[in-house]
């Protein structure tokens, strides 16, 4: 009896070591990367958007306004990213076009950015944009995006509340013959003309060339790693990787270690990496979270000379770039990525052929 | 199966099993001292206590539970909701001690009502507390709307970024938590009715042990030290997070099964889930220090955790 009970409490044992690893995973998957996000809605949409989506919207009120006066400031290291707004150009367009604009919400400052964004390309271009705002509801988006297609809309630009829920209704446009394009968000289905979003990737090697000039091109560095497996950290890491490896040849990568986007894993792993290594010039975290549990470990060990580098841009960070304690940190720009889906969506209906992927430039938000 | 038997039988077995865990530990402590020059400096040792420190008072109320023959899986949705509400409290201007207190109050409150949804409400422990969870992490999302609370009052800080002598806070918060959960257990009767309780639910009440009184406390105990990780850990942080504490039921029930406690009730030792904490924060701690790829982490910490209990299970053997 009791030999049996122990079998059965080791097979409960691994059961629940199975469920709470795979559980922990998916839900941490989830949140962590929705912290940033605009708050309520975001965390509950969850586990299919974290999976699909290659970057979470960052919903920094202040950060926002900072970022775009800031841009400038930044502009040595980060040229594109910096002349982007103002620089890509809008085609005219050959037809007096409407297009519909679908958006999540417009209950968060990263949304507004980008509507007017794409407000601003659309009057240049000559067309007339119609904008929708689903309130963060799926229901509301379906009917906002039956509403545009009845209206016989010549393209949609769809910033989808959910990436399976809004399937039937880019389904419904791809009968109707209406041009899809999502912005910022994906769709997990239908007929998609591009897919417009931040370039994970690019901001990666952002963080890497600001850290490598930071550090004077030599010395110890850490890097502080997103949940295994989602596209946020892989791109982020690659972008990374790659330009230290190319262009910062004297720096030393000595610490890859995974803090899963939490503040408190931030803090514990980078404790145990200040004690493996007594020297470190700089880290790049995958994001701002980890970034800020690990600038608590170094101010607790008294290790002031590192160099921080995070990336979203959220409100703590902002607050800690202006107080000094993190360098910088990679910002999104929603009103290039309204910009380019306007753009690309009129270059569309001009008979040009356009890009699946257009990825958006990021900027560096750092101190004067 | 008189009352003074069972302390006998539990402690024959429980040394043992805890003689394993200890060799395993120290075996583990060995490999990575080999492996890394850093691995037994003081610096570092004093470092693996203070991160264990957070599991470890979560343990401590994980290990009455499960010795009551329940589990809590909401302990990481209460540590984070009281510790917002502490936060945000001292944000507002109320005093430090009243903000803890507030904190420590809405712990015990949460534990409670799960307590009392399974014994009043006869609904399975897993269950209940699984509810909790998700209520109570919800409930963090609203009332923070998402949004961390951030830069702390020093003189709240200090239990987490603060020190006795040499001793960091956290360390000194989690000692005192396990030692006046060691005298309860093993010098008081309500220490003796909770192994009862956890051995055999039905004799317990039958000799007349108030078993619902005794199921709710493990549950508002385990709140309690549930909120009490969330206070030291956001005095180390100095920011409350709504997302905080994510899969620590996983961490602390880990700790507590891998320090010999039964699944089923009544038998385990606090001393137990100690080393248990222990290995597997010396484990993250080793992770970290060997730069073992994020990969490749999840991988080795499982299978180390599962050579520690064949270990442990081997040794045990013959003494049955």
């Amino acid at each position: 009896m009791k030999r049996k009970l122990v079998f059965v409490h080791m097979i409960l044992i691994a059961a629940w070591l199975l469920a709470a690893c795979g559980g922990g995973g998916a839900q941490a998957t989830a949140t962590s990367p929705a912290v940033p996000t605009s708050p309520p809605p975001a965390v509950e949409d969850t586990p299919t958007e974290a999976a699909t989506e290659p970057m979470e919207e960052t919903a920094a009120p202040t950060g926002t306004a900072v970022e775009a006066e800031e841009t400038p400031t930044g502009a040595a290291a980060t040229e594109p990213a910096a002349g982007g707004v103002v620089m890509t150009p809008v085609p005219t367009a050959s037809e007096a076009f409407t297009l519909g604009l679908v958006l999540s919400t417009l209950n968060n400052p990263f949304f507004v950015t980008l509507r007017d964004g794409a407000q601003a390309a659309a009057d240049e271009a000559g067309v007339e944009l119609v904008i929708v705002d689903a309130q963060d509801d799926s229901a509301r988006m379906t009917s906002g995006i039956e509403d545009l297609i009845n209206s016989q809309v010549d393209a949609l630009l769809i910033n989808p509340t959910d990436a399976d829920a809004v399937v039937p209704s880019i389904q419904q446009a791809n009968d109707a013959g209406i041009p899809v394009f999502t912005v910022d968000r994906g769709s997990n289905g239908g007929t998609v003309v591009s897919h417009i979003a931040s370039d994970n990737v690019a901001g990666g090697r952002m963080a890497a060339e600001f850290l490598c000039e930071a550090i004077g091109g030599e010395g110890n560095v850490v890097e502080l790693q997103g949940i295994a497996g989602t596209s946020a950290a892989r791109d982020r890491g690659q972008g990374f990787n790659e330009y230290m490896s190319e262009n910062c040849p004297n720096a030393e990568i000595v610490a890859q270690q995974t803090a899963n986007f939490n503040r408190d894993e931030g803090l514990t792993v980078f404790e145990n990496i200040l004690q493996a290594q007594p020297e470190i010039a700089g880290v790049f975290a995958h994001n701002d979270e980890m970034i800020l549990g690990a600038i608590q470990a170094a101010e607790a060990a008294g290790r002031t000379e590192i160099v921080f580098v995070g990336f979203d841009a959220v409100d703590d960070a902002v607050e800690a770039v202006n107080d000094g304690t993190l360098a910088a940190t990679v910002a999104q720009q929603p009103e290039l990525m309204g910009r380019l889906a306007v753009a690309t969506s009129v270059s569309h209906l001009n008979g040009d052929t356009v890009e699946e992927n257009i990825p958006v430039d990021l900027s560096l938000v750092t101190r004067e | 199966m008189s009352i003074q038997t069972i302390p006998l039988k539990v402690d024959r077995r429980i040394i043992s099993q805890r003689f394993g865990l200890l060799l395993s530990f120290l075996l583990l402590a060995l490999v990575l001292s080999l492996l890394s020059d850093r691995f037994l400096r003081v610096s570092n040792l004093v470092n693996i206590l203070r991160q264990a420190s957070i599991n470890g008072i979560v343990s401590v109320g994980m290990t009455l539970v499960i010795l009551s023959g329940g589990i809590d899986l909401s302990v990481g949705s209460v540590l984070a909701l009281s510790s917002v509400i502490g936060a945000s409290l001292m944000k507002q201007g109320t005093p430090v001690g009243l903000a803890v207190g507030a904190a420590l109050l809405m712990g015990v409150f949460l534990g409670t009502v799960n307590g009392l949804i399974i014994t009043r409400g006869r609904i399975p422990p897993f269950i209940a507390t699984l509810g909790m969870l998700t209520v109570a992490r919800g409930l963090t999302l609203m009332y923070t709307q998402g949004q961390p609370v951030t830069n702390l009052p020093a003189e709240f800080r200090i239990i987490g970024a603060g020190a006795v002598g040499p001793v960091p806070m956290p360390i000194v918060v989690a000692a005192l938590t396990f030692l006046a959960a060691y005298v309860v257990l093993t010098r008081t009767r309500y220490g003796e009715y909770l192994y009862l309780v956890g051995d055999n639910l039905k004799a317990a009440y039958l000799a007349g042990v108030p078993t619902g009184l005794v199921t709710v406390s493990v549950y508002s105990i385990s709140g309690f030290c549930a909120a009490l990780a969330g206070l030291v850990l956001i005095a180390r942080l100095n920011s409350a997070q709504p997302v905080i504490g994510i899969g620590y039921e996983f961490n602390a029930i880990a700790a507590v099964v891998v320090g010999g406690t039964s699944f089923s009730g009544g038998e385990g030792t606090l001393t137990g889930t100690l080393l248990g904490v222990l290995l597997i924060e010396t484990l993250n701690n080793g992770l970290n220090l060997l730069n073992v790829s994020g990969l490749w982490e999840q991988v080795v910490k499982g299978v180390v955790i599962a050579l520690a209990l064949i270990l442990y299970q081997l040794l045990n053997r013959p003494s049955r």
